[in-house]
């Protein structure tokens, strides 16, 4: 059956949405890992039938759970993150909110970014910042440690900690990769992740003492197109960016947006050029502008942007979207996927046009990811 | 050998797919350290979740009663209370109140 299956990790356990083409009539299974905060959910591009969870909570920590059979039933696999020593036998240290030096302490994973090219490989984002990668399908993990040797000591966390929120493929070439992390910025390894250099050109941030420091921003996600990976959008703390030549160099793009605040990005499945944010009133009012949730759409790369209000509450509105809450189907007629703090997730069957609440009583919604089944 | 009695908290029996709200567990010695050994040993998915892995501290919202005595400043090799040791009481591992 061609369809979709929608992945929602929540603040109180993680959900999965299954609808055919028509993504009119949804099933609705869940919850799985009751209770837990489920901040990532994400399938094998290989084997969708493969999914990997992050449930974790602060009286038991971290679990990550696999399924083998798209969702059904879920198995507890490795969860132990252990950073790799530094020269002087400990993980070392990076920068702390006041600019003091803090031990690196793992706290959870955010970010769970299965490999394209192998179906037991999957990558691990934590918190406090790092890169973990799994050979054996996530039962044991192997820091890569090269990733904090591009300045470590200088990263400092964001509002929700120091974490690596985003892992980024390029499907052309398997030793290319790239991650943010908040705030650090981002960083590219064109050698399968042994080193990784900062890739934060163009970028100026508020809040660091040279906004155009080599590391040190808060990126909050970064897409791509398949079809053409040298070019990544970017939501920033604010600034909406792009760039032409894999990240080597950034330029702004947020254009006629009301804000250029948010977390989200996302590129349209067969449109290159076609990209999606949702602003956010403000660094300081974590809620959507004007009691309105409204998804722009850009269908230029960039800098002149839609709203898309269709189907979407336009009154009354405080709902965030958070940083992994956007995602995108590859039916022929393109699916976009929103999730909220409010528990909702709305999806369209006509690329952002006319929207539907599948889901809107969910506990508060912290990832959605889509697989498009064959 | 001690064969102790041990009360998970709820969401430690589901993610052990314990049956019942006690496991039974034969510790190399009555202390919190070897039950946990243990209950790690024939429940390998509690890994992690009540001490870390590679320092062994307790985590910090878990909590150890029994026989009415808060346990969880104990030196985790402290011999158990009899009562425990000898099966009649069970050890207790709690989530701390702090959920609201």
């Amino acid at each position: 059956m061609t369809g979709v299956r929608v992945l929602v990790g929540t603040r109180k356990g993680a959900f999965v949405l299954t609808s055919d083409e028509a993504r009119t009539d949804w099933k609705v299974d869940g919850p799985h890992f009751p209770g837990w905060e489920v901040y990532h959910v994400q399938g094998s591009p290989v084997d969708p039938n493969r999914i990997y969870a992050a449930p974790s909570g602060g009286w038991f920590g971290q679990l990550i759970q696999r399924s083998d059979d798209g969702g059904a039933t879920w198995t507890p696999v490795g969860n132990d993150f252990g950073y790799t020593p530094g020269p002087s036998g400990d993980p070392g240290t990076h920068q702390w909110y006041d600019g003091s030096q803090k031990p690196w302490e793992f706290s959870r994973v955010w970010h769970l970014a299965p490999s394209p090219f192998d179906a037991d490989t999957v990558y691990a984002g934590i918190q406090d910042a790092a890169l973990f990668k799994s050979t054996d399908a996530g039962v044991t993990w192997t820091e890569l440690p090269g990733l904090r040797d591009a300045d470590g000591p200088k990263w400092q966390p964001g509002a929700g900690g120091m974490c690596l929120h985003t892992i980024l493929f390029d499907p052309s070439d398997a030793d290319r990769m790239y991650v943010a992390i908040s705030a650090a910025g981002v960083f590219r390894t064109f050698d399968g992740g042994a080193t990784w250099q900062p890739a934060n050109g163009g970028l100026l941030s508020d809040g660091i003492p040279s906004p155009a420091a080599e590391v040190g921003h808060c990126v909050h996600k970064l897409a791509l197109h398949p079809s053409r990976p040298e070019t990544i959008f970017m939501q920033k703390h604010w600034d909406v960016m792009r760039s032409d030549d894999g990240a080597g160099s950034w330029t702004e793009v947020s254009g006629d947006l009301p804000t250029d605040f948010g977390f989200v990005i996302g590129v349209h499945a067969h449109e290159p050029e076609t990209v999606y944010v949702v602003p956010i009133t403000s660094d300081e009012h974590h809620f959507v502008m004007d009691g309105r949730l409204r998804v722009y759409r850009s269908r230029t790369g960039g800098t002149t942007w839609e709203p898309l209000t269709a189907g979407l509450p336009q009154e009354n509105c405080y709902v965030d979207v958070l940083r992994d809450c956007l995602a995108i189907d590859s039916l022929d007629s393109c699916g976009v996927y929103v999730g909220t703090t409010g528990g909702q997730v709305y999806a369209s069957s006509d690329s952002g046009d006319t929207w539907n609440a599948i889901v809107r009583d969910l506990p508060a919604v912290l990832s959605v990811e889509v697989q498009t089944l064959p | 050998m001690s064969s102790i009695r041990v009360v998970l908290p709820g969401h430690l029996r589901s993610l052990a797919q314990c049956d019942g709200r006690e496991v039974r567990v034969e510790a190399a010695a009555p202390t919190v350290a070897a039950v946990l050994d243990a209950l790690e040993h024939s429940y390998p998915m509690l890994g992690g979740t009540i001490r870390d892995r590679r320092t062994g501290k307790r985590r910090d919202f878990v909590r150890f009663f029994a026989c009415e005595e808060d346990l969880s400043l104990d030196p985790m090799d402290a011999p158990l209370p009899a009562a425990v040791a000898e099966g009649r009481e069970p050890l207790l591992v709690i989530g701390a109140m702090a959920g609201g």
